[in-house]
């Protein structure tokens, strides 16, 4: 399905929908892939494989709405303005970047709440499922449309029964300017 | 247990884009020429949110007297809810027919405006029309629902209820 996108007007800016809307949504979601897939490992993949596809838009929905932010230079800068801006205008929360690795290249989002979570409860027929995987997947899109090359995976996920969702990120290599394809 | 309120907020790209990729998910799943199957899947999964979105909305909310009351509460509150603005004008013939127009739907409002998507334009109403029987549902009432795009990002919803 082609899709063409008009770029977004000054007004819409701050347009919002519900929360819960979203989450519902979501919900919806992952249970239709539960049904349509056999392994959680599969279902992962698509949760991830489709936040891809939503991460190399929504990049360009936030670069058009920070103007102003320039390139980043340092992995620092990048974490920060993913929590503080990135997080901030799209989820609505700004996770803690924490944990960084001595080398500087591999830091944690730590999220005291999650909002694909609220209505959720995982059944014990799923132990591998990583409900919120499409967050990894929007993070990996997202970035590398600015040139990073990064692994996200999950390390905490309070649905899970841990204390907070941890988010984890490195990044590999700095992209050289060829365009990725979009995974269909 | 202590109940804690969630008030969250969601950006609208972020619903739209995964909207959008839910779509693409289902059109893979049952292939193009399935489209038939793909809009009953999206008004089913649309239809439990509803359901479950209006049970929250209309917690504390006395019972409706009237059908039209409903329609009005779906119209205002409800849609305000979930899209931040409310249904631009409701139509009904005062017996089982209802029809609201949205001039600026949420879900239309990236998609250009050529009528490149027009053939299209039930696709991405199904889910919402599920929304709507889900919703009505949940307050008793059972609906069939028929929408249409005359141009984006209008679009409107006719409601038949008392089937």
């Amino acid at each position: 399905m082609s899709r063409q996108y008009v770029g977004r007007s000054q007004s819409d800016r701050k347009v919002s929908v519900s929360g819960e809307l979203f989450a519902l949504t979501y919900g919806a979601l992952v249970a239709q892939l539960v049904k349509d897939y056999e392994t959680d490992d599969e279902i992962n993949k698509q949760l991830n494989k489709m936040g891809y596809n939503i991460g190399i838009r929504l990049i360009e929905d936030f670069l058009a709405r920070f103007p102003d932010i320039g390139r980043c230079y340092d992995l620092k800068s990048t974490a920060d303005i993913l929590a503080k801006q990135g997080f901030k205008t799209f989820l609505g929360i700004v996770p803690l970047v924490a944990n960084w690795n001595a080398k500087g290249d591999e830091f944690s989002l730590i999220l005291e709440y999650n909002p694909l979570c609220d209505f959720v409860e995982l059944s014990e027929d799923h132990p591998n499922l990583l409900y919120s995987n499409i967050i990894c997947g929007v993070l990996r899109g997202a970035l590398e449309m600015v040139q990073l090359d990064v692994d996200v995976w999950f390390v905490q996920d309070t649905l899970k029964g841990d204390d907070t969702t941890e988010i984890r990120l490195k990044l590999n290599k700095r992209l050289e300017d060829a365009v990725p394809a979009g995974e269909d | 247990m202590s109940e804690v309120k969630v008030q969250g907020e969601v950006s609208q790209t972020l619903f739209e884009y995964l909207h959008m990729e839910i779509l693409s998910h289902l059109i893979e799943s049952y292939g193009n020429e399935k489209k038939g199957e793909v809009i009953s899947a999206l008004e089913a999964l649309g239809s439990r949110v509803g359901e479950s979105m209006m049970e929250r909305v209309s917690k504390d909310v006395p019972r409706f007297r009237t059908e039209l009351d409903a329609m009005i509460f779906l119209c205002k509150q409800f849609w305000t809810h979930m899209f931040n603005k409310q249904v631009d004008h409701l139509k009904t013939n005062n017996q089982d027919m209802f029809v609201l127009y949205d001039n600026n739907f949420r879900l239309l409002m990236h998609l250009s405006e050529s009528s490149q998507h027009q053939d299209k334009s039930p696709l991405f109403l199904a889910f919402t029309s599920g929304l709507i029987t889900g919703a009505l549902s949940n307050l008793g009432i059972k609906s069939r629902v028929t929408y249409e795009v005359p141009k984006m990002p209008q679009c409107f919803f006719q409601i038949k209820i008392n089937l």
